[in-house]
């Protein structure tokens, strides 16, 4: 199972309380675990990566096993650690989201 | 039992103000959407627990919320909520993107930037929220960059009426303040096919066959900011306002000017007369008596403020030019706040109530016609819109 943390409009917006854990098929890659997040949470769609480019939006980050991810490929591999479940992909606001 | 319901707009959620006939004693709920910007709920005329609200941020874009029950409960629009395996509730959030497809749509353009370059049409928020007069599950959204929308299932999809932005002076318009927002739009009560609408900076705008074709109504105004100063778009329109019986004559609060329209918009003419300033951004009118309206004069430039730190609305009972200060009630030193566009509403009580919404978070109530005024609170966010609902 994979962790998400989201920032804390995201959980509000989404009814969840804490981390979000997901299945997701395949390699364990940004993309993938976005894709599974909106799948699961439809309403997040187009808050966290633009509805039709799917670019991140400009004030949200990324990071994992205390490294910025923000800037890596949506299709590069996330560390292991995350992967495994070990540690949380965190969604975070830029400037602690105003 | 007559009411009124209140909803507010503000920089950090959504509040909802209610009272009896009265509008003596005041319930206050929220803030609902605690943290985003509101920038406009608004309900249906036919259903008036049905509303709808933008909520929106920098941060994570657009949201639009649906109430079936009046503001008790909302839900993100997607189609009826379902149930994933382990009970969360899920919905879609809602999608605006412009129309360019060969049947439908026109072509994304550019449009001027401040400095007179050329700029990417770029979609960045939902600004106004106008729900049809027959159907509650139909509305229209005015948008940033301009453009506008429009659900008929509730607010599940979102559509563009591409010919408003493919009207093919899309390269001459230019954001305001605020950016490039399409703010107003109103709906003409006796022609479903007649829709005015109004832009920063672009100017108005009037469809006469449902939103397919539109032409620019904006001959009259005059604007010192743009090269042309009498050209057919690139005017700053603050806002439009109508009254609901006599849909052809409009009014107008422009960046300066205050204007009037006898011909739906065709041509206008100024009505400033005696106001202290011309400047502002809010203009309505009367319940019950066209010819009455009110303004908010601002100072300006980029200053914003009430004149002499002087909060006064300003009433005309003869359709503009020969206006009166109301002042009775409202701050009258020291006050330096702002009423945006679309923080004036008017209920349609006997007693005509008139209500604006401030930056500095209050909201203030006439309920005897503008003669007198009191805060219903005094200590919101700085309030960005200001709708009312006359519940019978």
């Amino acid at each position: 199972m994979i962790r998400v943390v989201l920032p804390p409009h995201l959980r509000t917006l989404a009814h969840v309380k804490g981390e979000v854990t997901l299945d997701v098929p395949g390699q364990i890659t940004r993309g993938a675990v976005l894709d599974a997040l909106e799948a699961r949470y439809p309403m997040l769609r187009g808050t966290i990566r633009d509805h039709v480019s799917e670019q991140r939006r400009p004030f949200l980050r990324f990071f994992a096993c205390e490294r910025d991810l923000t800037h890596e490929p949506p299709d590069a591999p996330l560390p292991d650690a995350v992967a495994s479940g070990a540690e949380p992909f965190l969604v975070i606001g830029a400037i602690a989201g105003g | 039992m007559s009411g009124v319901r209140v909803l507010v707009g503000t920089r950090k959620g959504a509040f909802i103000l209610t009272a009896d006939g009265k509008r003596e004693r005041w319930n206050v709920s929220g803030p609902h959407f605690a943290g985003w910007e509101i920038y406009h709920l608004k309900g249906s005329p036919v259903d008036p627990n049905r509303l709808y609200a933008s909520q929106t941020s920098g941060w994570f874009g657009q949201i639009i919320q649906r109430s079936c029950d009046g503001g008790k409960t909302w839900e993100t629009p997607g189609g009826g909520m379902t149930k994933t395996p382990d009970g969360m509730p899920a919905g879609e959030s809602n999608k605006f993107v412009y129309d360019t497809s060969p049947d439908s749509g026109r072509p994304l353009t550019t449009h001027q930037w401040y400095d007179g370059t050329q700029h990417p049409w770029e979609f960045k928020r939902v600004w106004h929220l106008e729900p049809s007069l027959t159907d509650p599950d139909a509305a229209f959204a005015g948008v940033e960059d301009a453009g506008l929308f429009r659900t008929s299932d509730g607010g599940k999809t979102w559509l563009e009426l591409a010919g408003l932005r493919g009207h093919g002076t899309g390269p001459k318009w230019q954001p305001g303040a605020g950016g490039m927002c399409l703010h107003t739009i109103l709906l003409d009560p006796s022609d479903p096919k007649r829709i005015y609408i109004a832009i920063s900076a672009a100017g108005a705008f009037r469809t006469d066959d449902g939103g397919k074709t539109w032409k620019p109504i904006n001959r009259g105004l005059h604007s010192q900011y743009i090269p042309d100063p009498d050209a057919e778009v690139g005017h700053c329109v603050h806002r439009i306002a109508l009254h609901r019986s006599r849909p052809k004559v409009l009014f107008m609060q422009k960046h300066w000017d205050v204007m009037r329209s006898d011909d739906a918009g065709d041509s206008w003419r100024e009505v400033s007369g005696n106001l202290p300033t011309d400047f502002g951004f809010v203009i309505d009118v009367h319940a019950h008596e066209p010819e009455t309206i009110y303004v908010v004069p601002i100072k300006s430039d980029s200053e914003h403020y009430p004149p002499e730190g002087k909060l006064r609305v300003y009433r005309s009972r003869t359709g503009g030019n020969e206006w009166e200060a109301l002042t009775k009630g409202l701050p009258q030193r020291d006050c330096y706040v702002n009423v945006l566009r679309d923080a004036m509403a008017i209920d349609s009580l006997d007693t005509c109530g008139v209500y604006f919404g401030t930056t500095g978070g209050q909201v203030y109530l006439s309920a005897d016609a503008g003669d007198s005024w009191t805060p219903i609170v005094r200590d919101l966010p700085a309030v960005l819109s200001v709708e009312v609902q006359t519940l019978r």
